[in-house]
């Protein structure tokens, strides 16, 4: 006789379900040509991670989880998203992001990245008490999409965007297997993330102002 | 202790504010003082640690023997960077050019000298991540081209390897978990003395992402591709501070990895990921300064060659290697100040970076064309500066440890890369001056700049001083040699 499988329990099912839609929300990031809605993806992408940590607050009753959810939801949907479309505004030319190759083959070399990163983790002797290992495994896959969403395109926002979304994967490898991590330290990595936001921002402007596009195709003189 | 350490991040974020002093003068000159003031303190941590061992300012400060190494390495380059750069901006009419670098300069050294300071894993990635904002803002500021496709290709590049390190530092935390229970503060000494308790295959993707990520700071094959770029784009102080510094403080994160994956997981596995990170690097490195055409470039393709000599030292693991490659921070720090300053003299003299404008140097520049020289041959491992001492020591330290095959590859790989260096720096050096081209020298500033440097690699080549010595021992004790 075959042994039943055991059940999830709601929490692991609702945090499983979140990381998923995260993971698909980096899907869809590859599909989108206009930089606008490459936003708003990023914001509902960080919607759920704050979900996910609001998630694991209920769980554990934690305040300082509570307090990471906020601040996470205040910094990556609210505040990365307004400072990316007030960039955004002041280069109204360019709405339209850059591709290196075509969306099918993004979307295809995305899938099989995202099959390793997931079955990778899965061979990993990686246990924790208060997540299920899936939402780790699609964390890393989020991490590896990123990756390749900022190979994949050649304009600055959407590396930028790719570079956040990176965060993201590795916010939800955090909640799973440091949530124990002081309050402090988690707010430091949302600090660093905002100084980037300045880097990029700045990079941005720069490039549009010398060459009137946000494109990075013109930056190929140097050789490394 | 306390106030030394204090000083030390105090005093660049006084002088950060001072750049933008309206007195031109006061600015440029109040930034060379507290840039000495700030390596005096670096000196006084680095004896006390030397007399009584490490020091705590606050759980989330800590100085010990490997850490005052690279505080050292970093004060020197800040102070040098700072003379020179007073002398660099004289005559500068762009006052909002020479506010921002100044200022920038100093934050940059202030994020710098931060990480060595701190014992917490999450605030040395962080620290790391500051240096790279930053120093890729620094790179754009010079408003070029080329300059803007360095500082992109660095904030692409770094900011994803940062990613990948941010990844270590949370499943170290992980790790950490087993013995501290699911709420700790990650301090370094605190994973370190319990890093017995970890689990293994978490420990070894730690170590590697954490290489993997660092590493992409260092200027670690295949990561390092834009480290030529945005040294050769940067004004020279600040490709200074890159070059001798930065590389020099993202491998002092992979070392404090180091040593928790040593403690965890014994010394197999972290010594061989070094070593074939390392012979990576050099190889390329070694190959590259070969084919250079741009002095700066050609600088940039050294310290890839000289990180990837600290990296095979590591993997060594004896004793003497250990320690060889703690004296090559400090020399390479030296020599790759002294010799950016010498390419910056001789770009303004020339009107160009490219090696092939370049012929008669010496003549041209007589004091900063032969501190050039010593600083190129310091940097090819010729006798009498520091990094022959420390190359010898790793040397003799990997055939102790019976790595006969790393040690013959890597003695090929540095003479393949003494003939590049030696070979550029003889013809635009030693070459007659072409006509047209009046001999002349570069400012007392730069000048200074340089003249330390060679005074430090003559230093630590014919004579470290003893606390030093005991220091590098010490701290080799750290990192696993007993």
């Amino acid at each position: 006789m075959l042994a039943a499988a055991p059940v999830p329990s709601v929490f692991n099912g609702t945090a499983e379900v979140l990381a998923m839609v995260v993971l698909l929300a980096t899907f869809a990031m590859f599909r989108t040509q206009l930089l606008r809605a490459q936003v708003k993806l990023y914001a509902v992408q960080s919607l759920f991670v704050s979900g996910l940590a609001l998630a694991a607050a209920v769980t554990r009753g934690e305040s300082e989880l509570y307090v990471l959810a906020v601040v996470s939801a205040a910094v990556k949907v609210v505040a990365i998203p307004a400072v990316m479309r007030r960039l955004l505004d002041r280069i109204d030319g360019s709405l339209a992001g850059h591709e290196a190759f075509s969306v099918t083959t993004a979307v295809l070399v995305g899938i099989a990245v995202a099959a390793f990163g997931f079955f990778a983790v899965g061979a990993l002797e990686v246990r924790t008490a208060l997540l299920p290992r899936a939402a780790l495994a699609i964390g890393v896959a989020v991490i590896l999409e990123s990756f390749l969403l900022m190979i994949a395109r050649t304009d600055v926002p959407s590396q930028a965007i790719g570079f956040f979304s990176l965060e993201n994967g590795v916010s939800i490898a955090g909640l799973v297997v440091a949530t124990g991590m002081p309050l402090l330290l988690e707010l430091l990595f949302l600090f660093d993330l905002l100084v980037a936001v300045v880097a990029f921002g700045v990079m941005m402007r720069t490039l549009h102002l010398r060459s009137a596009t946000v494109s990075a195709r013109g930056l190929e003189r140097l050789r490394g | 202790m306390a106030w030394l350490i204090a000083l030390v991040l105090a005093l660049p974020a006084v002088a950060a504010v001072a750049a933008w002093a309206r007195n031109d003068v006061a600015a440029r000159v109040s930034g060379a003082v507290l840039g000495a003031a700030t390596f005096a303190c670096c000196v006084a941590a680095a004896m006390v640690v030397a007399g009584s061992g490490p020091a705590e300012v606050t759980r989330w400060l800590r100085v010990d023997e490997l850490s005052v190494i690279f505080l050292l390495a970093t004060g020197f380059l800040y102070m040098v960077s700072a003379m020179y750069s007073a002398g660099l901006l004289a005559h500068t009419s762009d006052d909002v050019y020479r506010r921002r670098l100044l200022s920038g300069l100093h934050l940059f050294a202030l994020a710098m000298l931060a990480v060595p300071v701190v014992n917490e894993i999450a605030l040395l990635w962080t620290a790391i991540e500051v240096t790279t904002v930053i120093s890729a803002l620094l790179v754009m500021l010079e408003d070029t081209e080329p300059a803007l496709e360095a500082a992109w290709k660095y904030i692409l590049i770094a900011s994803a390897g940062l990613g990948i390190a941010l990844l270590a530092t949370i499943l170290m935390y992980f790790a950490g978990t087993v013995a501290f229970g699911a709420h700790y503060q990650p301090y370094l000494d605190l994973l370190a003395r319990h890093a017995g308790t970890y689990p293994p295959v978490v420990t070894e993707l730690v170590l590697v992402l954490a290489v993997l990520g660092f590493g992409t700071k260092v200027g670690f094959f295949p990561v390092h591709t834009w480290l030529p770029d945005a040294h050769s784009e940067a004004a020279t102080p600040v490709s200074a501070l890159l070059s001798g510094s930065l590389l020099g403080v993202s491998f002092y994160a992979i070392l404090r990895y180091y040593v928790i994956a040593r403690a965890a997981i014994g010394p197999d596995v972290p010594r061989r990921t070094l070593l074939g990170f390392g012979i990576a690097t050099l190889l390329l490195a070694a190959l590259y300064l070969l084919r250079q055409g741009n002095i700066k470039r050609l600088l940039a393709y050294s310290s890839i060659e000289h990180m990837g000599i600290l990296a095979i030292a590591c993997g060594f693991g004896a004793p003497l290697a250990l320690a060889g490659m703690l004296l090559q921070v400090l020399a390479h720090a030296a020599a790759k100040s002294t010799a950016f300053f010498g390419a910056g003299a001789l770009t303004l003299r020339f009107g160009g970076r490219d090696l092939s404008l370049m012929r008669g140097g010496l003549s041209a520049l007589p004091w900063s064309g032969s501190m050039f020289l010593m600083a190129v041959l310091a940097l090819a491992a010729a006798p009498p500066f520091g990094i022959f001492r420390s190359e010898f020591q790793i040397v003799l330290g990997g055939l102790s440890a019976g790595s006969y095959g790393p040690v013959t590859v890597m003695v090929v790989l540095v003479t393949v890369a003494f003939f590049g260096l030696a070979l550029h720096a003889t013809r635009i050096l030693l070459s007659p001056l072409p006509p047209g081209v009046g001999r002349a020298e570069a400012s007392p500033w730069t000048l200074a700049a340089m003249a330390c440097g060679v005074i430090a690699l003559l230093v630590l080549g014919i004579h470290p001083p003893t606390d030093l010595a005991l220091l590098l021992e010490r701290a080799a004790s750290h990192l696993g040699a007993r």
